[in-house]
């Protein structure tokens, strides 16, 4: 249980750590926080020859909003966050996933652009990033390139990110005010990733109907995963509990998510159409359109 | 391949400089090249939380950060919450309660209800219960670990204290 031999670099700039990334290619990871890539080290299912440290580039940690929206650095951590008063008025649907993940202890150290670009299919942000349509920032020494997250969670631990390059940060867009949230999951151990999870969205127009909908599943496939044909049929509906039933049961018949010793595949698509319908009240509740 | 790195850092109050390999873990530092075992490993994966330490005033796992992560931070472990032989009040409210059986995981649970009483120094039990997840114990179904903290919060002292 002893992480392997590398060699550890820790570039002071961005562009020294594209430099190392740009020569090492493969043989080179990222690490920032760690809280992913020091187990996986520990466990020896990363060997990678170089190790380098971005926690020392000061200019990662912002958290901006704008005009463009909300900027999530890659070195921000999930504390920083959970704390940060701009991204609990900018992106509440973020905040909400925060006691999700892992334990206080864990969250001290590990980044959300971390979380997102390590790609676990059940963990929460990137179901989030997912839901909200967050952009992802990508550098290397060629320059920069904008992944929207409907492309970017390729597979299994797996993003959009070459060898040579970087996720410098996550540009989120503004929560549009009229619109609510809610994250929950079913998991073994709170702090577990989820055997099955939700994030979800509901924004309620002025004449108290559904303008639009995000339900965006996490632990269901093996990336987040939206059930678009659940989102559509609520739109231009009043949000009441026979809707919500109505689009908990084609969540549960359109998902195929995974079948492993935790929870078989069928009780993994019943939970999420159970937390369809628990996601949805709570969202409608916060969108002020209860009913 | 030896890939040495000299580190400054600061552990319970004393400026410490190390030579350490990339590769090792906090811990491994903590209690192999400063003799500080109080830090305990079980899991070395970041589950169980028994080496957890206050880095920067934060609780951290010690396994899940690298030694030259630490460097030129400031580490406190177990070791400094008794001084000069007296018990801190957290140690003295687990004592009182009667909170460990085999006490493996005491160090963890130390540092993290110190670190959770920093962040909120009267939470409920609801929120200690939720601020002691990240901890495993073996022994006592937690409930004696929650009740000291409880009774440590409220000023109540436990069993032991008959005045």
């Amino acid at each position: 249980m002893k992480p392997p031999d590398f060699a550890y670099h820790r570039p002071s700039t961005i562009d020294e750590a594209l430099d190392q990334l740009g020569e090492f290619g493969g043989d080179g990871k990222v690490l920032a926080g760690g809280q992913s890539l020091v187990p996986l080290l520990a466990l020896r299912l990363a060997r990678p020859e170089h190790v380098i440290d971005i926690g020392r580039i000061a200019t990662l940690a912002a958290i901006t909003e704008d005009e463009g929206g909300l900027l999530i650095g890659a070195l921000a951590r999930h504390t920083d966050v959970e704390d940060s008063p701009v991204v609990r008025r900018a992106q509440p649907l973020v905040i909400a996933a925060m006691p999700h993940i892992g334990h206080r202890a864990i969250r001290n150290r590990g980044t959300a652009c971390g979380s997102i670009v390590h790609a676990d299919p059940a963990a929460e942000l990137p179901a989030v990033a997912l839901a909200v349509g967050a952009e992802m920032i990508v550098r290397s020494r060629a320059g920069e390139r904008t992944v929207a997250a409907a492309d970017f969670f390729l597979g299994y631990l797996s993003s959009d990110v070459n060898d040579d390059e970087v996720l410098t940060g996550v540009r989120w867009p503004i929560w549009p005010s009229s619109a609510g949230w809610s994250v929950q999951e079913v998991s073994r151990r709170h702090g577990d990733y989820a055997l099955v999870g939700l994030a979800a969205s509901l924004d309620v127009d002025g004449t108290g109907r559904v303008a639009a909908a995000a339900l965006s599943f996490f632990g269901a496939a093996s990336t987040p995963v939206r059930v678009s044909e659940a989102e559509d049929l609520m739109v231009g509906e009043p949000p009441t509990a026979e809707l919500f039933a109505e689009a908990a049961s084609v969540v549960t018949r359109s998902l195929e998510p995974p079948d492993d010793n935790h929870a078989s595949a069928a009780y993994r698509a019943h939970v999420a159409g159970v937390l369809t319908g628990r996601c949805l009240a709570e969202a409608r509740t916060r969108a002020g359109a209860a009913s | 391949m030896t890939d040495l790195h000299r580190i400054a850092v600061r552990v319970n109050g004393r400026d410490e400089e190390l030579e350490v390999e990339g590769r090792r873990t906090l811990a491994d530092v903590l209690r192999e090249d400063l003799s500080l075992t109080g830090t305990h490993l079980a899991c070395e994966h970041g589950i169980c939380g028994a080496c957890t330490v206050r880095v920067d005033g934060r609780a951290a796992r010690s396994c899940l950060m690298l030694a030259v992560q630490a460097d030129g931070t400031d580490v406190e472990t177990v070791e400094s919450l008794a001084e000069d032989g007296v018990l801190h009040p957290i140690q003295q409210a687990m004592l009182e309660n009667h909170a460990f059986q085999c006490a493996f995981c005491a160090p963890g649970f130390l540092m993290t209800i110190r670190c959770l009483l920093d962040d909120n120094p009267t939470p409920t039990r609801e929120e200690i219960r939720e601020g002691l997840s990240g901890n495993l114990c073996r022994c006592t179904g937690y409930r004696s670990i929650v009740d000291s903290v409880e009774a440590l919060v409220t000023g109540h002292l436990g069993v032991g204290d008959h005045a």
